[in-house]
């Protein structure tokens, strides 16, 4: 382990050029020198990918399965035909793909190397674990810091811990359903994930199982030029429950970062699934990630689904609802500042009678920000009784705000309903001029407008959630106002 | 015109004398046979449309091969064409397949093409004319009116994905009409435009183009029809509609192709300030038939009303693609397209609602609905939305779905057999959008021509 920094002053400092949006974004905007035992070295290639598993000690197949997902990445084009021309921007020969200090995660605070250990305390994490978490993982860079369970819900056989551990304890399981929701050739950036996956969790909840506080991980990027990538799998088994938080940061770089994560979710028959992010990376991040639950017979999963940071995200949470009676939702907020693309949405593949899914999206574009949903919903041939239902609704703050629908819905037969509706509105002036006749600022009003435009889908989140969404929102809209 | 019976394939476009066939028009103005000859070499360039392009999503690409169909295929059946100058003698001159024809309206003027050309043309009351109205065949426009052809015919891209098969239009184009309505005209009766395909592999390029000047009123019925009810035909169609300042134009486009025909259509709307368009497609026949349509909102006040019917059966294929394009604030644009599916029918809605940054204060709707009546059908619905104003109004909305229950029962309960049931749902179901029609004799053939599709 190298000697670590004696002071509690980052290398470099919170301070944002626009204190009238900064508060929010300061929160994470910081970073640390630290001193890493393994790095793969800028640039991807075969020798990046034998790197990274042989630091890993992987078995054969992984790295097999690694160096082919690679041929695929790099034969796969960029999908600027529909999506954003943005994504050329992205170096990748620039960005490091494996920064990891140590091996093996913590199970205490207190043997996580301090300017790790500084850095979450900052970000409130031990403290939010104290407070009502079953348990935490966070992710420094490539490698996970820290990893712990409580005892009393590892007793009951759930199993939460990185995805590199589990690859090593837990080989069969993970295998079983490893790149089985998202296959390697998903899209290019499934396939890149695949290729320099490190860190993530791997959840593994046994029958009847009902876990009851949240698990959480918190992904932290701290070096420049880096790519996260980290690759989640959780596995409930019949009857079970759970609900996953992930959160994230980065400091803000004047160089790109690139996020991109592969997130699968098998929920057996009758289990329940709930996956909430808030996403909040420094605007120099590029957040492309792929998200996916298998739902079985009366499996139900939902993604709550916020994007507030970065500077692209791209990510369309999907449910494949394979068995009968299976049930998909995605609820999903984003907001999009100056220089914010938020491109988001949902994938609802109906593979069963009678399965039912739900899409509520909200975005809201402030100053030249622009937010777009692009969603499909799926209903192949020969099933009956399917229904979905996609609500989408933006707001647009500002004159030179835009925002974009793009929904596919592809139905075969006759014996299913599918309903789609979008609107795009801005604030009303008369909601304006009644709360500044009541005393409030115009921001104060504006602030207040926007949070009841998403207060149906905020109070979806847990509490301690939903009230940091709240603050986050009120001071992203603050100065946004004329 | 020259009984050139080329055959106009894949294969052999590149080969194709496109050169002689040009001569065999030199009695054409140069500029115009130039257009052609531009157009010519655009659409040799194009590549086919493929699926990896976004506005080709869900097409079934591989069933759009221009193998095979002849150009100008001379209508042997046919009487010898027509001349425009004499209204009785040509009117006389029957056109084939009665049966695919309209049912008689009140109408102003008529013009009627077989295998792109002139069949019958029965123009306009001395006194229209008079007040300078000019309804006519396009290669007449193009002698006598170059002015209005120059600044109005295809200036405005539709730009959905058909660019090939619009090119392959302008560079074969001889059927169409130009309608033009000088300031402050209206015309009471509907005109008729017609273009009817004749004898196995005939390929048709009908361009039509209507100018309203301002505050002028007109109504434009155009029927696309075949003379066989199978042969296998090809159809690249152009339109191009302007309302001026305060113009009203409504715009009717009835297909009732055979059963074999691979048609293309692509439609311009644009919209001054104040002006008003309808624009109601009406999809019935055809193998693969695709649609495009671009409205562009041009100044304040403007409105355009984009309807379409569609019924859908057999394996038939709809590919529907539209844009309204908002680029003066203060515009309004509503969009109801409307599929009935059956058998193993396939339809694709793909629309967007672009809002420019200036275009504030604008109301755009769009919607989509389609009725599911077989459980082999398969309809794609992608309602798009663009938006760069945040003073606008902007809504969207897709269902698929099928027959309530209780309405087939309510039906049934009262003796009323399922085909009948179905066919009077289907009617309910599209009564909406015809309602939209103010002319109640269109609104009628209208009706009585979505009924042929159920009696089989």
């Amino acid at each position: 382990m190298q000697p670590l920094p004696q002071t509690d002053t980052p290398a470099t400092a919170a301070t944002d050029e626009n204190p009238t949006l900064g508060i929010d974004q300061s929160l994470g905007n910081f970073t640390y020198d630290v001193k890493y035992d393994y790095d793969a070295g800028s640039g991807l290639g075969e020798h990046t990918v034998r790197y990274i598993s042989d630091v890993k000690k992987e078995a054969p197949w992984l790295l097999d399965f690694r160096l082919h997902a690679l041929k695929t990445f790099l034969s796969k084009p960029l999908p600027t035909h529909w999506a954003t021309k943005d994504l050329e921007n992205i170096n990748f020969d620039k960005i490091r793909y494996y920064l990891a200090q140590g091996q093996k995660p913590k199970r205490t605070w207190d043997e996580v190397p301090a300017d790790i250990k500084k850095t979450f305390e900052r970000l409130g994490i031990p403290e939010q674990e104290r407070k009502f978490l079953a348990g935490v993982e966070a992710q420094f860079d490539s490698e996970a810091a820290y990893s712990n369970i409580k005892e009393i819900v590892a007793r009951q056989g759930v199993i939460f811990m990185n995805s590199t551990e589990a690859l090593r304890e837990h080989p069969a399981l993970f295998k079983k359903w490893f790149g089985k929701v998202i296959p390697t050739g998903d899209n290019k950036f499934s396939a890149l994930n695949s290729a320099v996956f490190s860190g993530g969790s791997f959840i593994y909840v046994p029958p009847g199982v009902k876990v009851a506080q949240p698990l959480q991980a918190y992904f932290r990027i701290n070096a420049e030029n880096f790519g996260q990538f980290e690759r989640t799998l959780i596995i409930c088994d019949e009857g079970s429950e759970v609900t996953y938080m992930e959160g994230c940061t980065a400091p803000k770089f004047s160089t790109s970062t690139l996020h991109s994560a592969v997130v699968e979710l098998v929920a057996c028959k009758g289990a329940k699934i709930q996956y909430i992010t808030v996403q909040n990376w420094a605007p120099n991040v590029y957040n492309l990630v792929t998200k996916r639950g298998l739902a079985l017979e009366d499996a139900e999963i939902k993604w709550i689904d916020c994007n507030i940071g970065s500077r692209l995200t791209m990510k369309y949470p999907g449910v494949v609802l394979k068995g009968r009676k299976a049930r998909g939702e995605v609820i999903s907020i984003a907001l999009a500042n100056d220089g914010q693309h938020q491109d988001t949405g949902a994938k609802m593949i109906h593979a069963a009678d009678e399965t039912t899914s739900t899409i509520v999206s909200k975005s809201i574009s402030v100053g030249q920000g622009r937010a777009t949903y692009r969603g499909q919903v799926h209903i192949p041939k020969h099933l009956k009784g399917c229904k979905n239902n996609t609500e989408c609704d933006a707001l647009l703050i500002n004159t030179n705000s835009r925002t974009d629908t793009y929904p596919a819905i592809t139905v075969r037969g006759d014996k299913h309903a599918t309903q789609h509706e979008a609107s795009v509105s801005k604030v009303s002036e008369d909601m304006i001029f009644y709360m500044r006749q009541r005393g409030l600022t115009e921001a104060q009003a504006m602030s207040l407008a926007v949070n009841g435009f998403i207060n149906d889908l905020a109070s979806q989140f847990p509490m301690e959630y939903s009230v940091e969404l709240k603050r986050l929102i009120e001071l992203e809209m603050e100065g946004s106002v004329g | 015109m020259p009984a050139s019976a080329d055959p106009l394939t894949a294969n052999a476009a590149a080969t194709f004398d496109f050169a002689a066939h040009l001569a065999s028009r030199d009695s054409l103005p140069k500029w115009w046979l130039d257009t052609r000859h531009a157009a010519w070499t655009q659409f040799l360039a194009h590549p086919m449309p493929a699926r990896t392009d976004e506005r080709w999503r869900f097409s079934d690409t591989a069933a759009l091969s221009l193998d095979g169909y002849t150009l100008a295929l001379p209508p042997a059946a046919l009487p010898p064409a027509a001349t425009a100058t004499s209204a009785t003698a040509a009117s006389a001159i029957a056109t084939p397949a009665t049966a695919a024809a309209l049912p008689r309206f009140a109408r102003a003027a008529e013009i009627s093409f077989v295998n792109n050309r002139l069949a019958r043309h029965a123009p306009l009351p001395a006194h229209l004319a008079a007040q300078g109205v000019i309804y006519c065949p396009l290669e007449e426009a193009i002698q006598k009116h170059p002015r209005l052809i120059q600044t109005y015919l295809q200036k405005h891209n539709v730009a959905l994905g058909s660019e090939k098969f619009t090119a392959l239009n302008t560079a074969l184009a001889t059927s169409g009409a130009l309608l033009y309505v000088p300031k402050n005209i209206t015309i009471a009766a509907p005109l008729l435009l017609e273009h009817i395909a004749a004898g196995d592999t005939a390929a048709l390029y009908p361009h039509t183009l209507a100018i309203l000047e301002d505050n002028a009123r007109a109504t434009l019925v155009e029927h696309f029809t075949s003379a066989e009810p199978a042969s296998r035909h090809f159809a690249s169609g152009v339109n191009d509609l302007h309302a001026g300042p305060a113009a009203h134009l409504a715009y009717i486009g009835a297909q009732t192709w055979s059963s074999a025909t691979l048609a293309f259509q692509t439609n311009s709307i644009v919209a001054q300030r104040d002006a008003r368009i309808l624009s109601l497609n009406l999809h019935l026949g055809g193998r693969h038939a695709r649609h495009e349509s671009h409205s562009r909102l041009q100044g304040p006040g403007a409105h355009s009303e984009m309807l379409a019917l569609t019924v859908a059966s057999a394996a038939q294929q709809f590919d529907q693609r539209t844009l309204q394009t908002h680029q003066a604030p203060g515009a309004s644009s509503n969009l109801l397209y409307k599929n009935a599916l059956l058998d193993t029918a396939k339809t694709i809605f793909s629309g967007l609602i672009i809002v420019e940054p200036d275009a504030q204060k604008t109301d755009a709707y769009q919607s989509n609905r389609n009725l599911m009546l077989s459980d082999e059908a398969e309809a794609h619905s992608l309602p798009g939305l663009e938006i760069q104003a945040n003073d606008v109004r902007c809504t969207h909305g897709a269902t698929t779905a099928r027959i309530p229950a209780e309405q087939e029962f309510y039906l049934r309960s009262r003796g009323i057999n399922p085909e009948n049931a179905r066919e009077l749902l289907v009617a309910g179901f599209f009564e909406e959008v015809l309602d939209k029609l103010e002319n109640e004799e269109l609104h009628a053939i209208l009706g009585a021509l979505i009924q042929t599709k159920f009696k089989k």
